[in-house]
């Protein structure tokens, strides 16, 4: 073993791949299609959601390219409004949203409450389909002539005004919802009920803590857009005005709908990233995170009080300045449990032994981003400053540090680390790390210079913009180049590293937590038979100990 | 919370797994598989509870708002035939009571006979709200194009105040949330009748009644929260400041 | 923040002003924005610095060569209080002094001068209590508080400043103000930042801040011969607004002399203060608060009468001190509503609703806009 490096690979002469494991139990169409296996759903749900990452990818780089230069020239305005739209409706609610909880939630929540599988194997199938269905809904939406509203399908505008394809993108979003609906429950029964014997609360890793607070929102707020997209496709359908104000309606009420699901939805597309986070934390520094309970409770806080700052979008939308108030005090408060998180993963490095392979690089990125994006978040809230920021790049800058600068480098960052247990194979370290550096500069070039721009004042959505924002929207494309690259390395190496990858064996990192103790890839059924846990979660004192008296691993 | 119930040790995991037939291969123990499918449904249910609720909302916002067109659209349904569609409801959750105790006490005839009776219940419901829609049809109260505010504006009955014209245009967005909320209702009890059917050809053929009630117990569930939706919604639509009967 | 340091002031105004990182500071508001702003950014980089020190002294220090075994800590109780309370303190200031200044914003001083805004499918149109009107632009005089009184004819638009700072949502169907009073003269980009369909990006314009005099010049330049009010008065009388409105003590509706600011008892027996937002709602849907002591027989005039020219019958009513001009306005002859040519009436226009999409196209022809 190196001294910069905890990597612990068996020998590669001599390893084998494990003979059975999920990925060769069974082969053929069918043997996928129809799969009760959470591992094989997730492998499905992976494809899926990065087809439409590539998709919404795409959008944004033509997004880019029209803003290299101020005047509106590479396409007209009306594709460029379908392009924001697209972009934000597929990375919001067909990748961010499904990705983390439905890919890496899938494979490791029942591995590691040591159960065989989620509480309803079927429900999870059905939930995938659904997604499926709505996936399709939405790809009709954008072949036959795409859909203009944005992500956030402002009344009057999406139901009484475009003439583009708002029903079919409503009814995506609406059978999609229960696709999360379903995981949700899956999850928060399987949390619940299949925790493996002596796996108390207080000795789940932090992973589950905040996936379990992902299903809570998931299970309480995906209900409400899902009725108020039906409510939107019967206005466009019958020509009602239950949010047209012609017809004595209230689009403020839409509003409110709208952002009661959509903020929550926004945690949806943070905390399970913020659960990879305390797992690799923990990990590369050896130790056990800081402050456990502080960081489980912190999960839940934010779902709590997520369900509270719903009106913070609507500040300036002629809302009573009083319940601006409680609004802003309420986003004031959701932001404490996230810095304590941040701090307690930073006090998790004190006195550890830090070793820099690439998820912990991804998990740098990740504090930091999520540092400046959530700070921004603070500047949003306050209420004075929100009149000049919302509605332009500030606002565009800032979520995006938080969930492409936060969320998705959080996916690397759990893909790479669970790579070689979803495949049993390493991907090639050198090569990730400089995927991860690359990935961390473009970020940076393409979105800081969107805060400038937001503070001078250039709105959001525009397809054309006043000359003296060019120098700054340049830089923002120049970046933008560069994160395509660093997205596209990473898919190359792991494709590649599919079959020359070196064999992982079953625990490469040397990382607690039932997932290492099984062989890489699992078993069908995770695990020949259910362990009894007698340890605390992260006790890398106890996993030293025990390879150090023991040959083999379990599994 | 409930470490107690699943951490039996793995002996009883290995017997319980050869004795129970019911048993599916990833729980350990019957009684988390059962608890897991009951707690799972309540889960369910709540997510309904949501679901409902952006529309009771709306309710709330334009009865504020427009409270005279609320008041005048509901004068227009008849109690009578809420008053029948609610007891029917409330009997048919008796009777789906009554085929949880029989799939408990192993009754297969008594199962049979009280799952009929509720779907026979639950059909005339529909067929009920139907006749209901029916009559709102043709008298121009769908909202859309042929809605007409005639009655609003030169109301038959003496006792109904009449309304100005763009008042009285209001009350189609009571009728819309009427449809909206009842519509989404009345699928809820299309699928629970289809279930219904489907449990009803399981169970003659001994289903349910062989020790493994978890399906018709999660059925009774979701049938008793169809019936209660209904109950908030009968007084909401119906009853609520109407003027009273003849 | 003059008061606190000078020479903060002469900075931000001297020097950050003019940096093209930086937005003008055109508004008085602007500047206690910035203040704002610097704090916030202080509040930020004090946090993403702690943060960093922390993680890059920790990696030095605690690199697997230096620090080849971890000491186990469990955590802290008082770590985890410091780093609650000590945030969550910073915070509730920025909460305070941001509400304090959102109060500042939004609430507009009584001596303001009022501006109305139509905003519309992909332009605005400012209109001046002179009568003055003008599209994708605004003139304004410096060192005077201005009020805009903003509504939107179709979909949500947002208006925004930001060399003022300020922005705020143009709703269909409601009023929603904003107020400034600009400091330097000089030309600013005016934005409608809520996307809005197909030339979202094209409804900007320009404000032009104006020395008084220059801004007394431009009124007089630029009139269309009649105020606001005058143009009221007309459509009232080509609408027929006075032969119920007669401010007789029988007449069949509610006398109109003195009634903007006052309380009027409604049928149901609630009050209502006579604003903007009341008299607008009484001419569109007239059946939804009938005045105590009259029935409801009102028609509506949805659909007629343009955004504008609910401003203009507003403005008029506002200008009404007895039923002089009514009487005046009687004896005149009576002209076609809806005819082409009278500023604010909407043509009648087949199926001009109900169908998704049909608006969008007819959006455009509506009269009442022209110059």
């Amino acid at each position: 073993m190196s001294s910069t490096s905890i990597i612990n690979l068996p020998n590669q002469q001599t390893a084998r791949m494990p003979k059975n494991h999920y990925l060769n139990s069974g082969y053929g169409l069918k043997s996928w299609a129809l799969t009760l296996d959470h591992k094989r759903i997730a492998i499905l749900y992976l494809l899926t959601t990065l087809f439409f990452f590539c998709i919404g990818g795409l959008m944004a780089a033509l997004m880019r390219l029209e803003l290299l230069t101020p005047a509106g020239d590479l396409v007209a305005s009306d594709t460029y409004n379908k392009l924001f739209s697209i972009h934000g409706i597929i990375m919001v609610f067909f990748f961010l949203v499904p990705i983390a909880p439905a890919v890496l939630g899938n494979f490791l929540i029942p591995i590691m409450i040591g159960a065989k599988d989620v509480a309803f194997p079927k429900l999870n199938l059905l939930s995938y389909y659904i997604f499926l269905i709505g996936g399709f809904f939405e790809l009709y939406s954008i072949i036959w002539g795409g859909v203009d509203t944005g992500w956030t399908f402002t009344t009057p505008l999406s139901t009484h005004y475009v003439n583009t394809n708002v029903i079919s993108a409503a009814m995506g979003i609406f059978i999609a919802g229960f696709s999360s609906i379903l995981t949700g429950l899956n999850f928060v029964v399987t949390i619940h009920r299949l925790r493996a014997p002596g796996m108390t609360w207080f000795r789940l890793p932090l992973f589950i803590w905040s996936y379990y607070a992902t299903a809570i929102i998931f299970i309480l707020a995906t209900p409400v857009i899902a009725i108020t997209m039906v409510l939107i496709a019967m206005e466009r359908v019958f020509g009602i005005g239950v949010f047209d104000p012609a017809l004595g309606g209230d689009p403020i009420l839409f509003q409110h709908l709208f952002w009661f699901y959509s903020h929550p939805a926004v945690y949806v597309m943070i905390l399970p990233g913020m659960g990879v986070m305390s797992e690799v934390v923990g990990c590369f520094s050896r130790k056990r995170v800081f402050g456990y309970t502080a960081v489980a409770f912190s999960s839940v806080a934010i779902a709590v009080f997520s369900f509270f700052v719903w009106a913070h979008h609507m500040f300036i939308m002629g809302i009573s300045n009083y319940s601006a108030l409680v609004f802003s005090l309420f986003s004031m408060l959701v932001a404490i449990p996230s810095a304590i998180k941040v701090f307690n993963w930073s006090a998790t490095m004190y006195k550890g032994s830090i070793t820099f392979e690439t998820p912990m690089l991804y998990a740098f990125s990740f504090i930091g981003l999520f540092t400046i994006g959530g700070l921004t978040g603070v500047m949003l809230a306050s209420l004075g400053m929100d009149i000049h920021m919302t509605e332009t790049y500030f606002v565009v800058a800032h979520f995006h540090y938080v969930m492409v600068g936060g969320m998705v480098s959080a996916v690397m960052c759990g893909l790479h680390f669970w790579w070689p247990k979803i495949t049993g194979r390493m991907y090639p370290e050198q090569l990730g790390k400089l995927a991860a550096s690359t990935l961390f500069i473009g970020f940076n070039l393409t979105f800081f210079p969107q805060f400038i721009l937001g503070y001078l004042g250039m709105p959001r959505r525009y397809h054309a913009y006043p000359a003296e924002f060019q120098v700054l929207n340049v830089m923002s494309t120049a970046g933008a180049s560069i994160l395509a690259i660093g997205y596209l390395l990473p898919a190359m190496y792991f494709l590649w590293s599919l079959k020359y990858g070196a064999i992982a064996g079953s625990n490469p990192w040397q990382a607690t937590g039932l997932e290492w103790q099984i062989q890489s890839p699992p078993l069908k059924d995770n695990f020949e038979e259910i362990p009894v846990v007698d340890f605390e979660a992260y006790d890398y004192e106890w996993l030293a100990n025990k390879t150090r008296h023991e040959v083999t691993n379990v599994g | 919370m409930d470490s107690q119930v699943i951490a039996n040790d793995p002996e009883e995991t290995q017997s319980a797994h050869e004795h129970s037939p019911h048993l599916v291969h990833h729980y350990a123990t019957m009684d988390q598989q059962v608890e897991s499918a009951s707690f799972g449904m309540w889960i369910f249910l709540l997510t309904e509870i949501m679901f409902f609720g952006g529309m009771f909302m709306a309710y709330l916002l334009y009865r504020n708002w427009y409270y005279d067109a609320f008041v005048a659209g509901s004068n227009l349904l008849s109690i009578q035939f809420g008053t029948a569609m609610t007891t029917i409801l409330i009997v048919s959750s008796f009777t789906v009571a009554m085929g949880v105790f029989c799939s408990e006490t192993r009754n297969r005839k008594g199962l049979v006979a009280a799952l009929s009776l509720t779907l026979v219940l639950g059909i005339s419901f529909l067929c009920m709200k139907g006749t209901e829609w029916h009559g709102i049809y043709v008298e121009h109260h769908v909202p859309g194009p042929n809605f007409s505010i005639e009655t609003f504006v030169h109301p038959t009955d003496a006792r109904d105040v009449p309304m100005s014209p763009d008042a009285a245009q209001h009350t189609q967005i009571f009728f819309f949330l009427y449809f909206a909320l009842t519509g989404i209702h009345a699928l809820h009890m299309v699928i629970g009748c289809s279930v219904l059917i489907f449990l009803l050809i399981r169970a003659r053929q001994g289903a349910y009644t062989d020790g493994n009630p978890t399906m018709i117990h999660n059925f009774g569930l979701y049938w008793h929260f169809v019936d209660i939706v209904w109950i908030f919604l009968f007084p909401l639509l119906y009853l609520i400041s109407r003027h009273p009967l003849k | 923040m003059h008061y606190i340091s000078p020479v903060l002031w002469q900075f931000l105004e001297k020097w950050l002003g003019n940096s093209p990182l930086f937005p003008p500071e055109g508004s008085a508001m602007s500047v206690h924005v910035d203040v704002f702003f610097l704090f916030l950014l202080l509040v930020e980089i004090v946090g993403v610095t702690i943060v960093t020190l922390m993680v890059v002294t920790f990696t030095i220090l605690y690199r697997k060569e230096r620090h080849p075994v971890a000491t186990q800590i469990e955590g802290s109780t008082l770590l985890e209080a410091t780093w609650t309370l000590i945030p969550l303190a910073v915070f509730l200031v920025c909460f305070a002094w941001g509400a304090l200044l959102y109060f500042r914003i939004y609430d507009p001083p009584t001596n303001a001068m009022n501006i109305y805004i139509v905003g519309k499918q992909w332009m605005w149109k400012a209109e001046h209590p002179g009568g003055q009107h003008e599209i994708d632009a605004l003139h304004i005089p410096i060192d005077r508080p201005v009020q805009l009184t903003m509504i939107s004819q179709d979909v949500f638009h947002s208006f925004s400043i930001p060399a003022f700072r300020i922005k705020r949502e143009v709703i269909p169907g409601r009023y929603s103000t904003v107020w400034f009073e600009a400091t330097k003269p000089g030309v600013y980009h005016l934005f409608c930042t809520q996307y809005c369909g197909t030339d979202h990006s094209a409804m900007v314009g320009w404000v032009y801040a104006m020395k008084p005099e220059d801004y007394r010049a431009w009124t007089q330049g630029s009139t269309s011969g009649s105020s606001l009010a005058q143009n009221g008065e007309r459509l009232f009388a080509s609408l027929g607004c006075h032969s119920c409105h007669t401010g007789q003590e029988s007449a069949r509706g509610p006398d109109l002399a003195g009634l903007y600011g006052s309380k009027v008892r409604l049928a149901d027996g609630t009050y209502v203060t006579a604003n903007d937002a009341y008299l607008r709602r009484s001419i569109l849907t007239p059946g939804a608060q009938v005045v105590a002591g009259h029935s409801a027989i009102m028609p509506t005039y949805q659909g007629q009468v343009s955004e504008e020219g609910v401003i203009d019958l507003v403005q008029f009513i506002k200008s009404l001190n007895s039923n002089y001009r009514i009487k005046q306005g009687a004896t005149a002859p009576e002209l076609e509503p809806g005819q082409a040519g009278t500023p604010g009436t909407v043509p009648a226009e087949p199926a001009a609703q109900a169908q998704p999409g049909n608006r969008a196209g007819s959006a455009h022809t509506t009269p009442g806009t022209v110059k």
